[in-house]
């Protein structure tokens, strides 16, 4: 059971209070309706789901109910970063890449 | 009784009172201080079961976690039956009633064996998959059968009565064991001030040092530890946990402890008392302080009972003043197994000989103790075979060469009843696997090591390899002071660890398997895996046949299956699997362990969530009405609601048509309050409401109510509602019963990652209102009644409007909108008024036959005007024009709205699709069953072609016909024609298709 820092409540909680909404960063085309069929089923149905340096949307369900982001290592479970919505995740598959790399 | 193997002094035993027992409906004494199995040994129990698959005669092996035979069913009564308890591990209590778990008809004749004899050879690995694979149809006689031979223990017939607990902790330190290692860790890491939590599974706190004949600090090591537990106890952040399993160690530095509080006690828990703990315990580090498990070693017929782990002698003998036997033969890899013999002399039996499989034997220390007390050690050499069949009678001895996988030499006999083995200590790793960290390999310790994680972990003692106490004392130090220091503390107090003194010792051998002088498949059985009968012969089979993953091997053997999870033979086995693949350990690899380490009882993961605490149950603020007036619950969500009313003599059916014509002909009323309400305010209300739902809200005035549908992306209908306007920038939504959470997280998501710039919120006050709804065509009438301040003429209040008004005395908003087709008002009040105001009602009500009702007559009601209900006449597979509601449907909205472009999909647009209608019957009296599929011949031949399936189907006593809505392929242009639904009883029932608005379609009703 994981141990979530909410961003927002700025304490550690326990898993329960929260629930995952999947992979985060998918932006809702601003024209849907200028998308084709296939651009508009990649946003609605594609997702990366990487072994590694995953994003993650969550929400704080049962506390204050905002929504923020997660950087979870999916092979370890390891929670690396949270932040805020609209923020970036300043730890990505490509900066762990690089770390290792060095 | 005598219990003839109890020595008469020593142990950690009471000896003042003798408490009695029952084994297998027998009763023996014991005393206070004895697990099961060590008063069993001391009244020279010798057989505690029957294996698994051969019914061979098997006893008490271990004396810990990892016994694998003496698995038992205990309980005095139904209720309290308690399955696969190793009595290794059971403290015994006076009246303590223990079964064993297979054997039939006993353990001491077993009419399985002799099937087990003569079947022995035709048991390969894989027996039960190739052989009661087919014919399919037999496979529950089978199961029957063989699961009484099997031996499993059964769960109780009757409820359980005890009482079990869940406590939530956080700790700064979790140190898991409490031996040398763990109590040294706990000392410095209480020292400096942190919250420790130090479980052990033992009964109480010292591991092996209970058992140990060694000194520390120049003192006996039970006097050390009773000083360390008196000091730990001084601390009040130190939290001590004896009888405590740490059963998972999950992610995040999560511990789920297993607390036995009084099963040590009795059969039942004491009044008022928790029989079991779980500790969910949060800790900032932990300490695994896990120990050895002892590795016996394979050679033939070494299941025969007198046949044991040497530190389990020793625990026996110097733990419970218990020697299980008269005369001891000893094999050992190590030095450290030579104490078993040491002890076994010093309680005054006989030693046969110390059968050493080094070429050079031990170390000076244990070689020249051995000399002094006149022990004979054979040196090179190995116990091949033992004799004997209910107990050890002898054993063969020959000559090993050097590489141990050969016998040379003669074999000769040695006459004893006892066999101890010990094939070193495998690192009881258990719990750094759970997490997903893969162990490591090392020649030095032979074992496999805690492997590379990312828990805040820190091992000491034997789980590291460490395997003699001084150095066990000083990484349990070493590890208290880098967990208090990783915690963020101070090392305070003295932290200089304990000692104890260094022995030289010779290195141990890798032997798992002791070759026989015949090959392996022809030599007598060769157990691996005790509980599963798993021969090293059936691995090595299953690797000829092909297995060569250690994964496949286990699940083709069944190796370090069951409660006992490998924890004595995994080893063994993949170093047999591995030898038979020409491989090495590490190339084999390894299984890994999961949660949990030991059995774990339901009521423990269950504590208090059970009966009416399994789940929350909702009510309305009118439920004691219903329940006053009869009405049967239906659970939607969490909510009960009423179902219907039945008054006495009624059937089902009757009730409903008695509902429904009350609604039709005069008036009903139905509790609503649980329906999802959601209060939208900002001034950006009416902007966000044209996004969610598909139709318009610019125009919706204030004091009016408009019904909505919500789609997702994809263009599929999730929900619906209606949403009232209650001034310019605030507006409160209704949503199904079900989908009242998920609708909230829906709106906030979008707010909150989509559109921040709109100003809105939301919120939930579904429980802050009671909702009356008063429907029929006295309903008016009724309302006049109650309503103390406002006109309600169909004039001054139009359908569809909500007015502010008082009712009886309380502010009340009251919304004309309508789910029967009647004329109908919701009445909605705060929540504690709902009550009074129902009462209210039902009183002014009586003169027009207000007749409540509950769920079923609401969707009876509803399917006679073709409402839909989403999630039963809604699968998200649907969109509003398949639902025929393109009425909801605004596309010219200047927002593209959450569904508009999925909806225009190609599928989405095709021809052909399944669309919503009504169905009438033929026969008007049959209603076909909900999920019936319509095809358009019934005589076509199977696979029939199908157009889709029944979703709502009632008898409607106001039509005087049964009435359906359904879904048929292309069915909005099918108006009128003939289908059929096939049934699974061989019916076939004709149909016909028609709109599903089946009554009043103009809608004139409501608008009186």
């Amino acid at each position: 059971m994981f141990y979530i820092y909410c961003p927002h409540c700025e304490e550690h909680r326990e898993e329960e209070e929260f629930h995952a909404s999947g992979e985060a960063h998918i932006p809702r085309p601003l024209d849907p309706e200028s998308c084709t069929d296939k651009e508009w089923g990649e946003y609605m149905f594609f997702r990366t789901n990487p072994r590694g340096i995953h994003h993650e949307l969550w929400v704080h369900a049962i506390g204050c109910r905002k929504f923020f982001n997660i950087t979870r290592d999916t092979q370890t479970y390891e929670i690396k970063e949270v932040y805020k919505i609209g923020e970036k995740p300043t730890i990505t598959a490509a900066s762990v890449t690089a770390a290792k790399e060095v | 009784m005598t219990q003839q193997n109890r020595l008469n002094s020593g142990g950690r035993i009471t000896r003042d009172s003798q408490i009695n027992f029952s084994y297998n409906g027998k009763s023996y004494p014991g005393f206070v201080g004895d697990t099961l199995a060590s008063a069993l040994l001391a009244n020279g129990v010798d057989i505690v079961g029957r294996s698994f698959k051969y019914s061979r005669p098997r006893g008490i092996v271990a004396a810990g976690a990892e016994e694998p035979n003496a698995i038992m069913q205990l309980g005095a009564t139904e209720e309290t039956q308690v399955p696969n308890v190793r009595a290794t591990q059971q403290e015994l209590f006076n009246g303590l009633v223990a079964n064993s778990t297979n054997g039939w008809p006993n353990v001491d004749f077993d009419m399985m064996e002799t099937f087990g004899k003569v079947g022995g050879k035709m048991m390969p690995p894989g027996f039960y998959y190739k052989t009661f694979m087919y014919p399919q149809s037999m496979w529950d006689t089978y199961e029957k059968y063989i699961r009484k031979a099997a031996g499993l223990g059964r769960s109780p017939l009757e409820n359980d009565p005890d009482r079990y607990d869940h406590y939530n902790q956080h700790a700064d330190i979790v140190i898991v064991g409490a031996g040398p290692a763990g109590l040294s860790a706990a000392l410095v890491a209480a020292r400096s001030g942190a919250r420790v939590i130090i479980a052990d599974e033992q009964s109480e706190f010292g591991g092996a040092l209970l058992h140990s004949t060694e000194l520390i600090d120049g003192e006996p090591a039970d006097q050390w530890v009773a000083k360390v537990v008196a000091e730990l106890a001084t601390f009040s952040d130190v939290l001590m946990l004896p009888k405590s399993t740490v059963n998972g160690y999950h992610d995040h530095n999560f511990l789920t402890i297993h607390e036995r509080c009084t099963d040590h006690i009795a059969d039942r828990a004491p009044k008022n008392t928790s029989r079991q703990r779980m500790h969910r315990v949060r800790t900032n580090w932990v300490v695994l302080a896990t120990g050895a498990h002892e590795r016996p070693l394979v050679f033939a017929n070494n299941d025969v009972p007198g046949s044991m782990l040497a530190s389990a002698v020793s625990t026996y003998i110097n733990r419970y003043a218990v020697v299980p036997g008269k005369q001891l033969v000893l094999m050992t890899t190590n030095d450290n197994a030579y104490s078993a013999a040491f002890d076994w002399k010093a309680a005054g039996r006989e030693v046969v000989a110390i059968v050493d499989t080094r070429k050079q034997g031990g170390g000076v220390a244990v070689t020249e103790k051995a000399k002094s007390l006149g022990i004979k050690v054979i040196t090179g050499s190995a116990v091949v075979e033992a004799q004997g069949s209910k107990r050890v009678t002898g054993v063969s001895v020959a000559g090993l060469n050097d590489a141990g996988d050969k016998v040379i030499g003669a074999v000769s006999q040695l006459s004893c009843d006892t066999v101890a083995s010990s094939g070193g200590w495998s690192p009881a790793i258990h719990l750094s696997c759970h997490t997903g960290s893969r162990p490591t390999w090392n020649e030095d310790v032979i074992g496999f090591l805690p492997g590379e994680t990312v828990q805040k972990q820190l091992t000491a003692g034997a789980i590291n390899g460490a395997f003699d106490l001084a150095s066990c004392l000083a990484q349990g130090t070493a590890a208290g002071i880098d967990a208090v220091q990783n915690a963020g503390l101070t090392v305070a107090g003295d932290s200089a660890a304990a000692s104890a003194e260094q022995v030289d010792v010779n290195k141990p051998m890798a032997l798992f398997h002791i070759p026989h002088p015949k090959s392996t498949s022809r030599a007598p059985k060769q157990f691996v895996d005790l509980q599963n009968d798993v021969t090293a012969a059936g691995i090595e089979l299953a690797t000829l046949e092909g297995f060569e993953s250690i994964e496949h091997v286990k699940r083709y053997t069944a190796m370090g299956f069951g409660t006992d999870q490998g924890k004595l033979g995994n080893i063994n086995g993949m170093a047999i699997a591995a030898k038979s693949m020409n491989k090495s350990i590490p190339e084999t690899g390894t299984t890994i362990f999961r949660p949990n380490y030991t059995p774990i009882t339901f009521g423990a993961i269950v504590g208090r969530n059970c009966g009416g605490l399994f789940d929350p149950e909702r009510y309305s603020s009118m439920h004691q009405w219903h329940l006053e007036n009869g009405a049967l619950f239906e659970d939607v969500g969490n909510w009960k609601r009423p179902w219907y009313f039945p008054q006495a003599g009624e059937t089902m059916q009757q009730s409903l048509e008695r509902e429904c014509l009350a609604v039709r002909e005069s008036a009903g009323v139905l509790d609503a309050s649980t329906l999802g309400k959601i209060d939208i305010q900002g001034p950006d209300a009416r902007e966000f409401l044209g996004r969610v739902y598909t139709n318009a809200w610019a125009k919706l005035g204030i004091g009016k109510c408009r019904y909505g549908l919500m789609c997702g992306e994809d263009g599929m209908v999730f929900d619906d509602g209606v949403t009232a306007c209650l001034a310019e920038n605030h507006f409160v939504m209704t949503t199904t019963t079900g989908g009242a959470a998920r609708v909230l997280e829906w709106l906030e998501i979008y707010h909150q990652t989509e559109w921040p710039e709109l100003d809105v919120y939301f919120n939930t006050v579904t429980d802050h209102w009671s909702t009356i709804t008063v429907t029929g065509p006295n309903s008016r009438k009724i309302l006049e009644q109650v309503v103390d301040d406002i006109d309600i003429s169909n004039e001054a209040f139009k359908y569809m409007d909500w007015k502010a008004a008082t009712v009886q005395g309380v502010p009340a908003r009251i919304f004309r909108i309508s789910f029967t087709g009647e004329l109908s008002f919701e009445i909605n009040v705060q929540a504690n008024y709902g009550m009074r105001i129902w009462k209210a009602v039902m009183e002014k009500g009586a003169a027009f036959n207000l007749t409540p009702y509950g769920t079923e007559t609401m969707h009876i009601l509803r399917a006679e005007k073709g409402f839909i209900i989403a999630g039963q006449d809604t699968d998200g597979s649907v969109h509003p024009y398949d639902l025929g509601m393109g009425w909801a449907v605004s596309p010219k909205k200047p927002f593209s709205f959450i569904g508009k472009r999925g909806m225009n999909r190609e599928d989405c647009v095709k021809e052909n699709r399944k669309q919503l209608v009504g169905i009438t019957t033929k026969d008007p009296k049959v209603v076909i069953p909900e999920g019936a599929q319509a095809v358009n011949d019934p005589n076509e031949p199977i696979p029939m072609t199908m157009l889709g399936h029944v979703t709502s189907s009632y008898y409607s006593a106001c039509l005087g016909h049964s009435i359906a809505m359904a879904y048929i392929r292309n069915g909005h242009n099918r108006m009128g024609e003939t289908i059929y639904y096939p049934l699974a009883d061989g019916r076939v029932v004709e149909a016909q298709i028609c709109s599903p608005i089946f009554l009043d379609p103009k809608g004139e009703r409501q608008n009186v």
